[in-house]
Order: C-alpha cells, then sequence, then structure tokens
C-alpha cells in the first residue's frame, strides 16, 4: 500500500537540500580568509545595478529564469514579434503568490528606492525628483495610484508609491499626496464584508487589507469608517494550521500571514488573533536550508526572510498580548539584568517590568508612557508609532543567525539578490532579502533606538542595514520624518 | 482553429493602419520628461496601449473595443485596467460568457500566476452560474496536474465548491491528491476545507472528526516527518484543546513515534501542548520522552520542561523558540502537583 517511491514535494525538496548544502558545505571548507569574503555585503555593486534598473530597464537576457525562459520567450515572440522588450518583462515577471502586477511601475520604484535605502545611500536629486514626478502621474485625480500614468488606481500599487515616497522623504516628495482624495479612494474599495477590494470591481483579499490601512496609518488618515469590521476579516482568515491565508478557508501563507498579522497590530485589534498558534507555525516555516519557507512543506525562498521574518519580529513586540493569552503574568521574557547596556532607566530587573505596558494596556489603548516622546500618540493613527516605540519583550524566537546565513550564501549574486541557488536575481527578491537582512539584524536589540551587537551580525559589521518599521517595511527614520510630517498636517 | 489565425494575421497588421480604426485619434502614455523605471516598449505594444487608452477614456464600450481588450490582453495579462475595462464592456453588449472561459483559459495557460486573470474567472463564472460548476472543477483540476499546490487555482476551486456547488467528489479529490503526494499541503488544506465546510458532511461535530482524526494518525505514523497531518490532527480540535487532550488517539500516536526514536520533533511539539493543558501522561509516555532526552539534566525538571530541553537539542533551528516556550509553561503545572500526590 504505502509507496516507498519519493513524492513530487520530496523530491523537489531534497534537490534544493542538496544544493544549499554543498554550497555551505564548500564555503565552510575554505580557509578563514577565503570564507570571510562570502559573507560581505557587495554593497556598491548592489548599488549600481539597482540605481541602473530606476534610470533605465535594460532589455538583458541575464535576468531570465531558466523555467520561465522557454515558455515565455515562446509565447512573447508569438505575441510581441520582437524581444526588444523581454528583458523587462522577466524583471517584473517573477511572480509569487504575493505580489506583484506586471508592469506595475511603482512596484518597481519602490524594490529600488527601498533596497537602496536599506543599504544606507539614496538616490540623486535628478532621480529623486523624476520618481517625484512619476509617481504623480500615477495618482489617480480621484485618489489613488495606478501601475503607471492613468491606470485605475490599485491599492497594491497605492501602498508602494506611497511607500517609495515617504522613502524618498522631503517636503515634495510626502506632499505629492493627495491625502484627502486618498481617503475618499480607500473609502470605495471598502467591500461589505469589512475586507478592501484592490480596485473598482476588484479582488477582496488580506493583501488589500493590509495596503489599505497600512497606508491609511501612515498618513494619519486610518479612521472608523476604513476600521470597522476589517479586523473579523483578517480574523476569518487565520487558518488551522496557524498562520493567515489570502481569503478564508485558502492555505496559511507567509506574505499574507505578515500583511494580516500588520494590519491588526495598526488597528490595535492583534489580540483577536491566536498568536500562539501563529508563532508555532511560523517558526516551524524555518528550515534544514536555514531560509524561510511561504508555506508547509513547501520550498525555502528568499523573499521569505522578510514575510516570515517580519511576523516573527512583530511578535517580538507583542510579549504582553502573547502572556495574556497564554493566561500568564506579563513580564517581560528578557533577561533585564543583562539589558543595562542599553536603558538606564530600566538596569534593575523590578522596573524592568514596570516599564513594560499592562495587558490592558497593550491591548486596549496606546502607550501611556511614551518616555520622551514629543509627538503626541492618541488614537487610531498611532498603533504603529506607538508599537515601534514599545521596548521588546521577547528574544528573537527563530534563528536570526541562520537565517542571515542562508541569504548572504545562498541569495547574494554578484549584484542583486534571488530567491534561492539555481534561480537568477530580480528587483522583488533584492528587496524582500535585503528587508529580511534587515529585520534579522536587529532582531536581538531591546527597543527601536539601540544599535545591534556585532554577536547578532554575521560577517563583517559593514554588512549592518539600516533598521525599518515592520509594519509598514520602511526605513525606520524615514518612517519617523513621516509619521511628525503628517501628524502636523 | 481558422478564428485565431485569423486574429493572429489581424494582430500582424498595426492598428493604425486598420481602417476601422482611422476614426480614432491614439492617446500617448502621459511618462513625464523624466520618468524612472522606464520601459522600452514595442512599437506594437505601445500602439496597442494608446488606442485602448483613447476608447477607455471615450468610455466607448462597443464590439471594436472589446476586440482591443483581447489584443491588449495578450500582450499584458497582468494590466488590470484593462480587464476591468473589459467587463464593462462584456456587460454592455451582453456577450456569450462562454467564449469567454475558453479565452481565459487560453491566456491561462502563458501564465497562470497573476490575480488578474483568476478574479476575472471568477466574475464570469458567478454571471454563468451553477452550470459551469463542473467546468470550473475540471479546469483547476487541469492546473493541479500541472502545479498542485497553486495558491490561486485553490481559491478558485473554493469559491466555485461555496458559490457554484459540486462538493459530491472532493473528499475523494483530496484522498486522491494526498495518495499522489502525502506532503501536499494544499491538500490537506482542502480536505480541511471540506471536512469543515460541506454541505454534505455535518461539519466537524458529527462521526467526520473521528474518522478524520484515524486519517491523519494513519499518515503521521507512515511519515512522522510530514508535519501537514501533524497541522491537521491539531485543526481538527481547532478551539476545543479539552477534546484533543481527552482523545486517547492524539497522545498515543505521539507515543508510538517517539518510540521509534527518530524524526519526533512533530511528536514532542504536540505532547508540549498537551502537557500545557494539564494532560496526564501515563508511565508509557513519560519513559518514551526519557528516552529521547539527554541523559544529563532530565531528572530535576517537570515534564514539559524536559520536552523544551530536549527539542533546543534535536531541533537546534528553533532553539531560541523552545527556549521560550520553556518560560511560558503554566507556572502551577497540576500533573506535578498531582504526580506528588500519588507519590504520598
Amino acid at each position: 500500500m504505502e509507496k516507498t517511491i519519493a513524492t513530487k514535494t520530496q523530491e523537489e525538496q531534497w534537490m534544493v537540500q542538496n544544493q544549499v548544502f554543498r554550497i555551505y558545505d564548500l564555503v565552510f571548507r575554505l580557509p578563514p580568509q577565503a570564507q570571510s569574503v562570502n559573507f560581505e555585503i557587495r554593497r556598491d555593486d548592489h548599488i549600481k545595478y539597482l540605481t541602473k534598473c530606476l534610470k533605465h530597464l535594460e532589455p538583458s537576457f541575464a535576468v531570465l529564469d531558466a523555467k520561465y525562459c522557454l515558455s515565455l520567450l515562446f509565447s512573447l515572440y508569438r505575441h510581441y514579434g520582437v524581444m526588444k522588450n523581454v528583458g523587462y518583462q522577466f524583471e517584473a515577471l517573477y511572480v509569487k503568490p504575493f505580489c506583484l502586477l506586471i508592469l506595475s511601475r511603482p512596484w518597481l520604484c519602490y524594490w529600488i528606492i527601498h533596497s537602496i535605502a536599506l543599504l544606507g545611500d539614496c538616490v540623486d536629486d535628478k532621480l529623486e525628483n523624476g520618481a517625484i514626478d512619476f509617481l504623480r502621474r500615477c495618482q489617480d485625480p480621484n485618489g489613488g495610484y495606478g501601475g503607471g500614468p492613468g491606470q485605475l488606481p490599485h491599492l497594491a500599487t497605492t501602498y508602494a508609491a506611497v511607500n517609495s515616497l515617504i522613502t524618498l522623504g522631503g517636503h515634495r516628495s510626502l506632499s505629492s499626496i493627495n491625502r484627502k482624495k486618498l481617503h475618499t479612494f480607500l473609502l470605495r474599495m471598502k467591500d461589505t464584508s469589512g475586507g478592501f477590494r484592490m480596485h473598482d470591481g476588484g479582488e477582496v483579499d488580506v493583501r488589500a487589507c493590509y495596503t489599505a490601512i497600512s497606508v491609511a496609518s501612515v498618513l494619519n488618515i486610518l479612521d472608523d469608517s476604513l476600521v470597522q469590521n476589517v479586523g473579523d476579516y483578517i480574523l476569518s482568515c487565520q487558518t488551522y494550521e496557524g498562520g493567515i491565508a489570502g481569503e478564508p478557508g485558502s492555505e496559511a501563507h507567509g506574505g499574507y500571514t505578515f500583511c494580516g498579522l500588520a494590519a491588526m497590530v495598526l488597528i490595535n485589534e492583534v489580540n483577536r488573533l491566536d498568536l500562539p498558534a501563529l508563532i508555532n507555525w511560523v517558526v516551524f516555516r524555518q528550515g534544514v536550508e536555514c531560509g524561510f519557507q511561504g508555506r508547509t512543506n513547501k520550498l525555502v525562498d528568499g523573499c521569505y526572510s522578510f514575510w516570515q521574518g517580519g511576523v516573527a519580529v512583530i511578535v517580538q513586540r507583542l510579549h504582553a498580548t502573547v502572556n495574556e493569552q497564554l493566561g500568564l503574568p506579563n513580564t517581560f521574557n528578557y533577561d533585564c539584568r543583562t539589558d543595562s547596556d542599553h536603558d538606564s532607566t530600566n538596569s534593575d530587573g523590578e522596573q524592568c517590568s514596570e516599564g513594560t505596558s499592562s495587558p490592558v494596556n497593550d491591548i486596549n489603548e496606546p502607550m501611556q508612557e511614551g518616555k520622551a516622546d514629543a509627538s503626541p500618540s492618541v488614537g487610531l493613527n498611532s498603533y504603529g508609532y506607538n508599537f515601534i516605540k514599545r521596548p521588546i519583550g521577547m528574544r528573537p524566537i527563530f534563528h536570526s543567525m541562520a537565517l542571515q546565513q542562508y541569504i548572504l550564501l545562498c541569495t547574494q549574486e554578484e549584484a542583486g539578490f534571488r530567491d534561492k541557488p539555481g534561480k537568477r536575481r530580480d528587483l522583488y527578491h533584492t528587496c524582500y532579502v535585503l528587508s529580511g537582512l534587515s529585520i534579522s539584524q536587529h532582531s536581538s536589540v531591546k527597543g527601536a533606538d539601540s544599535p545591534p551587537l556585532p554577536k547578532d551580525i554575521m560577517g563583517p559589521y559593514s554588512n549592518l542595514l539600516e533598521p525599518v518599521q515592520p509594519l509598514h517595511n520602511i526605513i525606520l527614520d524615514k518612517y519617523f520624518e513621516a509619521y511628525e510630517f503628517f501628524a502636523r498636517s | 482553429m481558422d478564428e485565431e489565425v485569423e486574429e493572429e494575421r489581424a494582430r500582424i497588421i498595426p492598428i493604425s493602419e486598420r481602417p476601422e480604426w482611422a476614426d480614432v485619434q491614439p492617446v500617448p502614455q502621459d511618462d513625464g520628461p523624466n520618468p524612472v523605471v522606464p520601459i522600452a516598449y514595442t512599437d506594437e505594444f505601445s500602439e496597442t496601449m494608446d488606442y485602448f487608452r483613447a476608447l477607455y477614456l471615450a468610455d466607448e464600450r462597443s464590439p471594436r473595443a472589446l476586440t482591443l481588450t483581447k489584443e491588449a490582453i495578450f500582450l499584458n495579462s497582468g494590466n488590470y485596467t484593462v480587464w476591468q475595462f473589459r467587463r464593462l464592456i462584456l456587460e454592455a453588449l451582453n456577450v456569450d460568457l462562454q467564449e469567454e472561459l475558453d479565452f481565459i483559459e487560453q491566456i491561462t495557460k502563458e501564465n497562470s500566476k497573476n490575480y488578474q486573470i483568476w478574479h476575472h474567472r471568477r466574475w464570469v463564472a458567478e454571471k454563468l452560474g451553477a452550470d459551469v460548476a463542473s467546468k470550473e472543477l475540471k479546469f483547476t483540476k487541469e492546473i493541479f496536474s500541472q502545479d498542485a499546490k497553486h495558491y490561486h487555482a485553490w481559491s478558485h476551486r473554493q469559491w466555485v465548491l461555496q458559490s457554484l456547488g459540486g462538493w459530491q467528489d472532493e473528499l475523494a479529490y483530496c484522498d486522491e491528491l494526498l495518495e499522489d503526494d502525502i506532503f501536499n499541503n494544499s491538500a490537506w488544506n482542502q480536505r480541511y476545507f471540506v471536512v469543515t465546510r460541506s454541505p454534505l458532511l455535518g461539519g466537524l461535530e458529527a462521526a467526520v472528526r473521528d474518522s478524520e482524526v484515524a486519517y491523519a494518525v494513519k499518515a503521521i505514523l507512515a511519515k512522522p516527518e510530514n508535519e501537514s497531518p501533524w497541522r491537521y490532527l491539531r485543526g481538527l480540535y481547532k478551539n476545543d484543546i479539552k477534546s484533543l487532550v481527552m482523545d486517547p488517539r492524539v497522545a498515543s500516536v505521539c507515543l508510538d513515534v517517539l518510540m521509534e526514536k527518530k524524526d519526533f520533533v512533530h511528536a514532542l511539539n504536540m505532547v508540549l501542548d498537551l502537557l500545557c493543558h494539564r494532560y496526564q501522561p501515563s508511565n508509557e509516555l513519560k519513559n518514551a520522552i526519557d528516552a529521547v532526552s539527554p541523559a544529563s539534566d532530565s531528572s530535576g525538571l517537570d515534564l514539559a520542561e524536559r520536552v523544551c530541553s530536549t527539542l533546543q537539542l534535536v531541533d537546534p533551528i528553533r532553539a531560541n523558540y523552545w527556549e521560550w516556550r520553556r518560560s511560558t509553561i503554566p507556572a502551577q503545572d497540576i500533573s506535578v502537583s498531582m504526580e506528588k500526590q500519588c507519590a504520598v
């Protein structure tokens, strides 16, 4: 009865696993000197590649993924008759359940601009102005951003455009967003289920909920009419496995789990999710290859370094809610005595646990004792801000060093990053692998303001990337700048 | 077939040279003077989209507009603006939507992984109603024969079942897929969907749960390293952890796996959950846990702690997680106090 031959899932898994192990084996057998080079981020080369893409998407076959190559080349040839555009198509066509619209240029902007910012650089004035002007042309007269000039506004491209503009920062960029009209657009996308539609007549799913809530929150235009019942919708998508699916009934998936969790934090309803189950699911997504998979029994993929890794680091700031769900007293799970190097007010154990918000505060109101925060933080739009300002109450629940190892040794190319060995780089993976690396490097700090220790960074300390606000995946400094800018206006 | 050839030929003649388009003034894309991520569009692509823009802005819902959207979709099936306009035209012209399904099928063969085609297909199928249920189920089945974990196709299939029906053979289909690949988590998820939502079954309250527990246990014993049936088993008792703890088959399958002394991480994960919910372990289970625990530090710890410290060693990628779990074991472990009472 039982089959002794390997199933398709097993065969594919073993193939990838062996490839990854071969790489680790090769690298660890090198002498130390030669070894260390493999752990270095090739920062300049990545920036060069990204900047080139921003200026011009070259029609190069170098970006092709071999698997797609034949079938798509064939179909493109049939329909285009010419090959001029093919290279570009492939850059954007790397399709993942969570992602893209082909030819969606605000997404390309975001992946590039965010990646460059993670690497600690920024684009020059000319490109910055070009990007702001271009995104302005994607903005619909009635609010929201489309995939290109003249296209229908779409929630995902709106998210990409808003995140790009915040990352560029500055008055010209931030004030180019028509927030009033955007609010009207978001309301128009609200579905009777409580969820959101991607565009007029478009699909309703958790991704739409997240992108709507994320932009509304960061732009300070979130209100009750937008929030109403969206928590019910997201809750209905948490599956028996513990993760969150795109729609009720579908399979738990890393991209949607990130979206659902982040949205629930931003509307202050995260206590409604079954967090212990969610945590158990997400930690099991990290596999022997050291990277994350998107779903149970699927293959490792660099982009989930952010989607799943993001879930893991968000959870670290939800310790009070998690403890409450476990029926535990709300104590800091960190050993406070080792904490003295970062925060003098929390130098002894007792004060430390007092400094944490009580479960009630954590769930029902923003943290009261905002320490040195100048800006007032009450109301619907401050949950994301309070979240990031909160001390981190838990050690990482995933294996940060292992993840960094997978990223550095298995996804980094000469320039750009890829899904896994055997695949080719693309902008989507470059963005989410780097984002994943950043959150991983910063996962052991105790608060948003403290730098990571060298022991928490794999490779030289110069590998350190800029920290992000994980709920929006925006560079932290840029997030604060936008938060203050939109709190005033 | 001839029609296709005809269309193919039509596409070779540039739109600007076709007489039926002479009255339309194309609208170029407003990219601005210094666009970022500029795209080297082919002439055909640019021209098609320029004409599309003209009709879209004029809101012309005509047969030629319908044809044009088809050409535009062939060039880029991810352009949701074109799809949305096409839906408006289809409605206005009252077109036979069966043909639309065939058109989507053609597009899907080239690239099945974008949201637009699936959303469009759902829209069409909804209009056509229950009559197309079997066609839709067959369509997704064909996709699964290539990619059994295709996320969009599974969502579509679930929508079809819920909105148009066709549940009769679904559990058997799950069996078939799992028979083929017991590690296919999408098939497990579908199985869960069927047993919890099919109107033909009584939900988890009825005898269904009983037989499903047996099904999961069998799958676990065959491949204890397979996470899917473990999650499925746990899911059968979602929001009803008491019953999970009470079901002797759950502890028993954990014991069986532990006795084999390999691939027992998922078994210990389950045991830990049981212990945190006041499960009273048998001596047999305790011994089995002892047998897989490292000899050194096991004696002084209570059982749940021992499970965590064992997991920290045998499952190092999740060492942090198991350490955290250890710190969250409920303070008064009833099993310990009971044990002490028994000892007295």
